[in-house]
């Protein structure tokens, strides 16, 4: 998780630091999901042999932001693609010198 | 036992595989890569009994991500190896929010006691109610689509934002904030 945050703030690379927000992101559901464990539980659907089950409501709540992961991730590559168009570069450096350039 | 120690070898490997992804400078490699982190969630979700979240992990994350990241790299120029920027910060940083978080999680209940808060309030009566209320087995299922629906519409209502936005965004030509920049835009239009 750490390490994803690592990527977004050293990586000069807009689609890198995408990436980084990606496992960052996949870091916390891990996490999470990790704290619906039960010892000798199974997963929860309902049998008949099985007397434990996992905590199904972190699941849910998982579930839910993996999709939505996906929609901020695609979201951030369609801007990454528009600042290439606009600057013809994605490093973070490259574009702050072009930008000084144009305010001279 | 067993659990555990399967746990340990594909958390080192989630690592192994950040380390690499931050080491790597092409593109193409990083999203290669990115697929195998998620692939790697995926088996330890699979892991920790959250079979649906491994699946959905495993179709979404790993597989119509990488897909949209691919499509990105293919347009996007050959990463450079360039300095890192804030070193130094962003090690302070990290240190620091890891010290946190350990600290948190020394505090937090052990991984898989049976009796922690989070399996003692609601989920019982789920557990319990969910067969008799919807026919379905999958407890995952009968909260998602019924008890928390709501919930699952507000992440259509995002993801229809998300989709408005991406549109916007891959189709709009006007962006462009400097006539300097104009000039390199009309060329770039395809």
């Amino acid at each position: 998780m750490v390490g994803g945050l690592f990527i977004i703030i050293t990586s000069q690379n807009y689609l890198k630091k995408v990436v980084g927000l990606a496992i960052f992101q996949t870091a916390v559901f891990v996490f999470f999901v990790s704290l619906a464990k039960v010892l000798d539980g199974t997963a929860p659907i309902l049998t008949k042999i099985a007397n434990a089950y996992s905590n199904p409501l972190p699941h849910v709540l998982i579930l839910t932001a993996i999709v939505v992961g996906v929609a901020t991730s695609a979201l951030g590559l369609a801007l990454v693609l528009q600042i290439y168009r606009n600057y013809e570069t994605i490093e973070e450096k490259e574009i702050q010198s072009l930008e000084l350039k144009s305010d001279k | 036992m067993n659990f555990l120690l399967i746990n340990f070898f594909l958390i080192s490997l989630l690592l192994v595989t950040t380390f690499f992804i931050f080491k790597t400078t092409s593109l193409i490699s990083v999203v290669a890569l990115t697929g195998a982190f998620t692939l790697l969630c995926s088996a330890i979700y699979v892991n920790l009994d959250a079979v649906d979240v491994a699946f959905t992990e495993a179709a979404v994350g790993s597989g119509i991500s990488t897909i949209l990241m691919v499509m990105a790299a293919a347009k996007l120029p050959e990463g450079k190896k360039n300095k890192l920027i804030n070193l130094f910060p962003s090690i302070i940083l990290a240190v620091s929010i890891s010290l946190i978080l350990i600290i948190i999680i020394a505090n937090l209940p052990l991984l898989g006691d049976p009796n922690a808060p989070i399996h003692l309030h609601v989920v019982p009566e789920y557990l319990k109610e969910s067969k008799d209320f919807f026919h379905i087995p999958n407890v995952v299922t009968n909260i998602l689509a019924s008890y928390r629906g709501f919930d699952t519409l507000g992440e259509t209502i995002v993801i229809f934002t998300a989709g408005i936005g991406v549109i916007a965004l891959l189709t709009s030509n006007t962006l462009n904030r400097k006539t300097n920049f104009k000039k390199n835009n009309k060329k770039n239009e395809r």
